[in-house]
């Protein structure tokens, strides 16, 4: 019961989350920015749900490989944006097999419920209504980073838990197989006994 | 005998506490103020700001929508309302918010005079606001200036 072998992930030894956060509101990306830095969080803000998918890559254009230089690991999106909204923004990122992992949040200032079922329907980690405060994004951060770690538990075969798990399955095996030997041993004794049942 | 400090700073918890209770301010702005520290200073000063061109942009716009009499655009007016509430909202400017979702219904209900009585209701307040946070923020300056530190104000 060979412990598999060592699987490295890019972003695994850092705490700090890169978040990409979306709004057509200045005020709101200067609010956004702030919440997100003083909780330890890089950020990248961006105006609309097009300068988003461009900064992905996913803008369709084949010349460009995206602009991020950071790997993304939760998007933020304001919901009622011109052009493109973030119900779109957040469909076209599902859709998306290269970051269909990566939790998007959706923010808006209206509690409009089948707006926030829509979302979370379409695979929304979570819906914040705006204004956002300082607890919202902690909260918001342990719960990805709590994923994360279930997430790198899942695929890491070095984790605790997994070294636990495969050493209690080593005794188990071991002391199975012992017992069967005793037990062999007094059922069928050895030929200088044969008399002796 | 109050040194100069202790005077300033007993002037700017009252003032901040006035401007809560008269309903200039609300919760937000507390919010803001817990995002500012040594390492971003002037963040509630710049934030508010932005907040007063913002202000300044949108209802600009609206004034022009509203003044292409017979031919007015009250969704473009609606659209730039909810902007602004929302950026005023972001701020704590709760006056100026309330006064955000009256319009939003004269807007709605397409209501030609009840959108400019609220646009100029709008406008005189927010230059009210951002008239009462400069001498805010002045008085911070005088209270730094002066050796002191800005005291945590609870509402």
């Amino acid at each position: 019961m060979a412990l598999g072998n060592l699987s490295s992930s890019p972003s695994s030894n850092t705490s700090e989350l890169h978040v990409l956060a979306v709004d057509d509101s200045l005020v709101d990306r200067k609010v956004i920015e702030r919440l997100l830095r003083i909780s330890a969080c890089k950020v990248t803000t961006v105006e609309s749900g097009t300068r988003a998918l461009q900064y992905l890559g996913l803008d369709g254009d084949k010349g460009s490989s995206g602009l991020k230089d950071l790997k993304v690991n939760l998007i933020v999106t304001d919901y009622s944006m011109p052009g493109l909204t973030g119900y779109e923004l957040l469909k076209k990122i599902k859709e998306s097999s290269a970051f269909r992992e990566i939790p998007v949040v959706i923010m808006s200032s209206e509690n409009i419920q089948p707006r926030i079922e829509q979302c979370m329907t379409e695979g929304a980690e979570d819906f914040l209504l705006k204004p956002v405060k300082l607890a919202d994004v902690k909260r918001l951060k342990e719960l990805i980073m709590r994923g994360g770690e279930a997430e790198e538990e899942k695929t890491s075969n070095l984790s605790p838990k997994r070294i636990l798990q495969n050493v209690f399955f080593l005794f188990f095996i071991v002391f199975f197989i012992i017992t069967n030997i005793v037990i062999f041993i007094m059922l069928f004794p050895l030929r200088k006994d044969e008399t002796r049942i | 005998m109050d040194t100069l400090v202790a005077q300033l700073q007993r002037q700017f918890r009252d003032y901040t506490i006035s401007l809560y209770h008269q309903g200039f301010l609300d919760d937000q702005f507390t919010e803001l103020k817990k995002l500012q520290d040594e390492c971003s200073p002037d963040f509630v000063a710049e934030v508010v700001s932005l907040f007063f061109e913002d202000c300044e942009k949108l209802i600009g716009n609206m004034a022009r929508a509203l003044d292409q009499t017979g031919n007015v655009d009250f969704n473009l007016v609606g659209s730039s309302v909810h902007q602004l509430k929302g950026s005023s909202s972001s701020v704590g400017a709760k006056r100026v918010k309330g006064l955000c979702v009256t319009f939003k219904e004269c807007c709605d209900s397409q209501n030609f005079e009840g959108c400019v009585r609220c646009l100029q209701q709008v406008d005189i307040e927010y230059k009210s606001l951002k008239a009462k946070l400069q001498d805010l923020f002045s008085l911070e300056q005088q209270i730094v200036q002066a050796g002191g530190r800005i005291p945590q104000v609870d509402i």
